[in-house]
């Protein structure tokens, strides 16, 4: 052969083998006994994933053998993430769900049944949401909800009396509009407008966000009406506008603790993050109108069906649902509430300091509206109920028009 | 597979012919059956590692999207098959419209912005100028950085209440739009960011041509009495006319592309009024869960794309001049 012969076959075979080595299988530690399991989660980011770490490190301690390796995506990016990972089968063998997503997934084979777990330990409404046809296919990591948070200091300074359980929608109203100062850059009132914020916003008003059939919007009503109008009344007159800058990322929780939000709808996983503040803070049950309505979400873990190491995996999300250290570790952090079913567990949470009145976060759950779900098309339909009611916030919309196009686009994705 | 040919013994008709081998590659025309087959061996050598990658990964791919394109699959779920269905339901979507027109809105106002400006600018650094390789190197630098930084940098700039673009305006009594917040303004606004990032790239190539063109014609023209503009429209359009068609060619498939810059900086909105062909894909797969919509929508852009080519492929007779 000649030398060029030579170089061109060998140049092939090169190509060949690179093309290949990209479909080769990945290493395995098994016969060492030892096990590696993946968690992939966004419940730590943001500020937890020490606490995170704590956790993983007290069972791998109680668990030889068994190392965790733990991935934290940003919420904005984790579910595309997860929706490729599950596509392609490189999804890790432990990660975090979503409700709003648990139905499909369970339809999809893609999460494992649970052996023999103990529900027990949890919160019987918690553990039952991530239950189908009698097996538990997800174990409720945490759960939270949204309170309206103040800032007592511009309250004193405006001569105001704080947002207590028994305020309505009138009450917050009139205190935003007296709080606002413009010309000091500050602002009465922050909710954000989006979906979560609007489903909530119908049930105080007293409707209903969808028919009984789940097949059909019901939010096209005098209640669903005013609800979009209780919204989209505060951006531009108490609440900073998109122009400003609302609704992009931590911008309302910046906005916060700068002193320049006398009250602001969040979640009580922001508790943590607040900690530092220079002024006095503290929550109350968020007002409602007809009728009382907190959100309350859950996260949840699962293990992936493809797992090779399903045991270990799940004694892992036994450990990171259940586990006295856990339960101590959030308490202490302020990361949001372990689902125990043992509320005497939850007593420490009272005297964990600011705020002062954490009793509110239990008192919320006294009258909880839960987020609407549907078979298909559940993030298609959050999406267009946000983009309505932003346009009818820029002004571009009325809000009837706003409410009419989105319960007709709505009915035309989830019919 | 890729099918071994023998080596063309006329050179191609490709505008630009680009050398790839050493001379004495080329195989004679009378060559002997052996000789043939180990040019074939040697060429195939040069262009596997290429070819091997675009099969793989863009070949394999396209046809597996026609394939999903066929079917309902929410990526994780069982496939069901739908027929043509998907295109039929997407033909009459006003989604679908809504992308198509916003796509051709951006590329009649990207298309004749880039072209001009680039020109202009490849223009001004052909002629004899102080620090002429700082300046092409700094118009080309947009295009080596990466999409989601400027597209940062151009929302800040653009940004409604604080940015200095609509500082500026202020300044001489001009009340600036919402741009990006603002459905009317947003499609303008990611078309200002293209054009700013790729003119480097349109001014690059139209150097090359202009750099092509004899200085003799341009002594024959002043003999003979022509001015500035007489040389421009008469000799430098037409000379350059080649190049022209490449840019164009390209920056047509790259507009009916365009995502990375609608992606980062409006996401397609606000309502929709920045949403492209691709960002709809994007949306469909990865937020909604439509797999198979999403890739009939892509093909639908394939053969539109392959279509408007087409048509140009056979239009540059009539305009393009490879004298």
């Amino acid at each position: 052969m000649s030398r060029l012969t030579q170089f061109a076959a060998l140049t092939a075979a090169a190509a060949v083998a690179i093309a290949l080595a990209g479909c080769s299988a990945e290493g395995s530690d098994a016969a060492s006994g030892a096990v590696t399991i993946n968690y992939s989660n966004f419940i730590s980011n943001g500020g937890n994933e020490e606490n995170l770490d704590a956790i993983v490190a007290a069972f791998e301690t109680e668990n030889p053998g068994i190392t965790v390796n733990v991935t934290t995506l940003p919420y904005a990016d984790y579910f595309t993430t997860l929706q490729t990972d599950l596509a392609a089968g490189t999804q890790a063998d432990v990660f975090d769900i979503e409700y709003a997503n648990f139905g499909a997934y369970v339809r999809d084979g893609v999460i494992a049944p649970l052996e023999e777990v103990d529900t027990s330990v949890y919160r019987t409404s918690l553990a039952d949401a991530y239950s189908s046809d009698g097996a538990q296919y997800a174990l409720p990591s945490s759960f939270s909800n949204v309170v309206l948070y103040y800032n007592a200091d511009l309250f004193d300074a405006a001569g105001l009396s704080y947002p207590t359980s028994d305020w309505t929608w009138e009450d917050e109203k009139a205190a935003a509009d007296q709080l606002a100062d413009t010309a000091a850059g500050v602002y009465g009132d922050y909710q954000p407008i989006s979906f979560y914020e609007y489903y909530k916003a119908v049930a105080q008003a007293g409707g209903d966000f969808l028919a009984n059939d789940g097949k059909s919007v019901a939010f096209d009503s005098p209640e669903g009406i005013s609800a979009a109008e209780w919204l989209v009344g505060k951006s531009g007159t108490v609440m900073p506008t998109p122009e400003q800058g609302a609704g992009t990322p931590d911008f309302d929780s910046s906005l916060f603790l700068d002193g320049k939000l006398a009250m602001w709808h969040s979640g009580i996983w922001m508790f943590g993050a607040l900690a530092d503040a220079s002024f006095t803070w503290d929550v109350a049950v968020e007002p409602g109108d007809a009728q009382n309505a907190s959100a309350m979400f859950s996260n949840a873990i699962a293990v992936s069906s493809s797992s090779e190491e399903k045991v270990a995996a799940q004694a892992f999300a036994e450990f990171l649902t259940s586990s006295s250290t856990m339960v101590e570790t959030r308490l202490n952090a302020g990361w949001e509430l372990p689902p125990v079913s043992d509320d005497s567990l939850l007593a420490p949470y009272l005297e964990k300091g600011a705020p002062a009145n954490r009793q509110a976060v239990f008192d919320a759950l006294e009258d909880v509206a839960l987020p609407p779900i549907v078979t298909d098309g559940q993030t298609e339909m959050q999406d267009i109920v946000t983009e309505e009611l932003t346009e009818a916030a820029a002004g571009r919309k009325s809000v009837d028009e706003a409410i009419a196009a989105a319960a007709e686009r709505v009915d035309a994705v989830i019919g | 597979m890729i099918t071994l040919q023998p080596p063309p013994s006329a050179t191609t008709s490709h505008p630009t012919p680009i050398v790839i081998g050493p001379a004495q590659l080329r195989a004679p025309r009378r060559a002997k059956r052996g000789t043939r087959i180990r040019y074939a061996l040697v060429i195939s050598a040069f262009l596997l590692p290429s070819a091997i990658p675009l099969a793989l990964f863009t070949l394999v791919p396209m046809f597996g999207a026609l394939w999903v394109s066929l079917h309902e699959w929410n990526l994780i779920g069982a496939m069901k098959w739908v027929g043509l269905n998907n295109y039929a339901s997407l033909a009459v979507d006003p989604d679908t419209h809504r992308a198509f027109l916003n796509t051709a809105y951006y590329i009649v106002g990207y298309l004749p912005l880039v072209y001009i400006g680039g020109l202009t600018i490849a223009l001004a650094l052909n002629s004899r100028m102080p620090a002429r390789a700082f300046l092409r190197g700094i118009y080309f630098l947009p295009v080596v950085t990466s999409w989601i930084v400027v597209a940062l940098v151009w929302r800040w700039l653009l940004n409604p209440e604080y940015g200095v673009v609509n500082y500026v305006l202020g300044l001489v009594g001009i009340d600036g739009p919402g741009w990006w917040t603002d459905p009317q303004w947003a499609m303008p606004s990611i078309i200002l960011a293209s054009a700013w990032k790729d003119l480097g790239f349109v001014m690059v190539i139209l150097l090359a041509g202009l750099q092509a063109i004899p200085a003799d014609l341009y002594e024959a023209a002043t003999v003979d009495g022509a001015g500035r503009w007489r040389k421009l429209v008469s000799i430098t359009l037409p000379m350059l006319s080649p190049s022209t068609f490449f840019v164009i060619v390209i920056s047509l498939i790259n507009g009916f592309q365009v995502f990375d810059q609608v992606y980062a900086m409006t996401g397609g909105g606000p309502a929709g009024a920045s949403q492209v062909v691709v960002q709809q894909v994007y949306d469909l797969t990865f937020r909604y869960g439509r797999a198979g919509e999403a890739s009939a929508l892509s093909w639908m852009l394939f053969i539109v794309v392959l279509a408007v080519t087409l048509i140009q492929i056979r239009g540059q007779k009539k305009w393009v001049n490879y004298a």
